[in-house]
């Protein structure tokens, strides 16, 4: 049989582990099925889970994938990918985006160059109910927040619009981390290992930071005159 | 001809899809244009009963999709309107009877002859509302203006426009104008504000749909309620006619106005 060195399987305990090369999406994509194709007795029955890498791919590139490789007998259960549009993408279709032990080398390894703490992800859209954004870096969203969306970051989280949803900043134990947002009033707010509800508000909402004071969540609104 | 298929969804059950599809599609027929209702709600089949055409079912949607009729047998022609069809659901089935490659191949059926084709989605985000949803052309969002009901909505937006099947439009339904007044139930502006989608109707309250499902005859075909004439509205905004949304605050009616003139006087 033909060797597919753009294609690397790996039999781990979640599955089967499809890693694929740092290509163009369709060239990547036809590896895999083509790959796919001339192993299928050896694969039937497989649970997968997809490495693609930094690809931008939209939720009906995934369904369409996942129903081919379905019709091959594989059940697609786990995407993993740098990227958080592909990987919420791949959330809105059910399927997951962390295995209990990430250990693809690829998502590792580009953090691991890069200065810890420093690394930002900006979204530019609505996080409506049940999405869940979620980096080991800062998080930046332009757009609003929504109650049921949560978003999980190892560093800071900035909201240019309103943040309603569940934000955890910090999520590693980092008790530096801040939250702003043009409004903020997250169902829940957690800094490190503190957590704060939003208390009702008075008047009207204005820009503000939340931050740990002392163990204590304290958020003071920005004021460009000072107080 | 080519129809445009329109998905009446929510994500939350009970706020209205079936009410307003059929509707809808009632005062799209009442204006001779030609209209087909879904019922995409395979085991849990309502839109016949909403339109009073229960007891004349004799195929159904899976019977088309499994092939043991053609389409034209499982269409259902209205009492009323003779332009307005309804393609029943399976009441012994579930949703793993149909596909979404099922629904697009008999949209694609019905779009030459007709010029509306409405679907009433299930509840919830799985498989009834995938095939509901697959051959929309626009799908509708319906919500109640509870918070509850307005943060599913918000989840099946996300999950429209994920399917690249977006932007959806909104309908708001069984808004309290007098509760709204009193800060009691959130306001139309309240819901845009946080679903920032764009808005194509708000129903009002009224007791009279209960009465109208119960009986089977659509609420749109009754003159004086206040609810048939939101629906006849949306229906014309849908055909690309502007108007205007109707004025709440001078709501209540005869009564609302009477009891306005008691009120000052000291009762």
């Amino acid at each position: 049989m033909e060797e597919h060195p753009k294609v690397q399987i790996k039999g781990i305990r979640e599955g089967l582990l499809i890693t694929l090369e740092e290509e163009s999406w369709p060239e990547a994509r036809a590896a895999l099925l083509e790959h796919v194709k001339n192993q299928v007795d050896f694969l039937r029955g497989g649970r997968l889970i997809l490495d693609i890498g930094n690809h931008v791919l939209r939720a009906a590139d995934l369904g369409q994938l996942r129903d081919v490789l379905s019709e091959n007998g594989l059940s697609l259960w786990a995407v993993l990918s740098g990227s958080p549009v592909t990987q919420q993408n791949a959330q809105t279709l059910g399927l997951a985006t962390r295995i209990t032990k990430p250990t693809p080398e690829r998502s590792t390894s580009s953090l691991e160059t890069a200065l810890s703490g420093e690394q930002a992800v900006l979204v530019r859209r609505t996080l409506r109910s049940g999405f869940s954004l979620q980096h080991r870096g800062h998080v930046i969203v332009i757009g609003d927040v929504n109650p049921g969306s949560e978003i999980v970051a190892g560093g800071d989280v900035v909201v240019w619009g309103r943040l309603r949803g569940m934000v955890h900043a910090g999520a590693q134990g980092e008790e530096a981390a801040v939250v702003c947002a043009l409004d903020l009033s997250p169902t829940q707010l957690r800094i490190a290992g503190q957590i704060a509800v939003t208390p009702k508000r008075r008047g009207k909402s204005q820009p503000e930071m939340a931050r740990l004071i002392d163990g204590q969540v304290v958020a003071e609104s920005w004021n460009p005159k000072g107080k | 001809m080519a129809a445009k298929v329109v998905t009446v969804t929510s994500g939350k059950g009970g706020v209205g899809k079936t009410t307003a599809t059929a509707n809808l599609a009632s005062a799209l027929a009442a204006e001779n244009l030609k209209v087909v209702c879904i019922d995409a709600d395979i085991g849990l089949r309502n839109l016949d009963v909403v339109l009073g055409l229960e007891n004349r079912i004799v195929y159904d949607l899976v019977d088309v999709v499994e092939g043991r009729c053609r389409l034209r047998q499982a269409m259902i022609r209205d009492k009323r309107l003779p332009e307005l069809y309804l393609i029943p659901a399976a009441q012994t089935r579930d949703k793993s009877a149909v596909s979404p490659s099922d629904m697009v191949r008999l949209c694609d059926e019905l779009r030459p002859d007709y010029d509306w084709v409405l679907i009433d989605s299930p509840a919830g985000i799985e498989r009834g509302f995938r095939n509901a949803i697959a051959p929309a052309d626009l799908v509708i969002v319906i919500t109640n203006p509870e918070v509850s009901a307005v943060r599913d909505a918000d989840r099946i937006i996300g999950l429209i426009e994920a399917e690249e099947k977006g932007p959806a439009r909104l309908i708001i339904n069984r808004l309290k104008p007098t509760m709204v007044k009193r800060e009691e139930m959130l306001s139309p502006d309240d819901v845009l504000e946080l679903l920032a989608v764009e808005l194509i109707g708000i129903v009002p309250e009224d007791e009279n749909v209960t009465l109208s499902i119960n009986r089977g005859v659509p609420i749109v075909l009754d003159g004086k309620s206040r609810a048939g004439l939101a629906f006849r509205n949306i229906a014309a905004r849908l055909r690309g006619e502007p108007v205007p949304f109707l004025d709440f605050n001078d709501q209540g009616g005869l009564l609302g106005r009477l009891a306005r003139l008691i009120r000052p006087g000291g009762a």
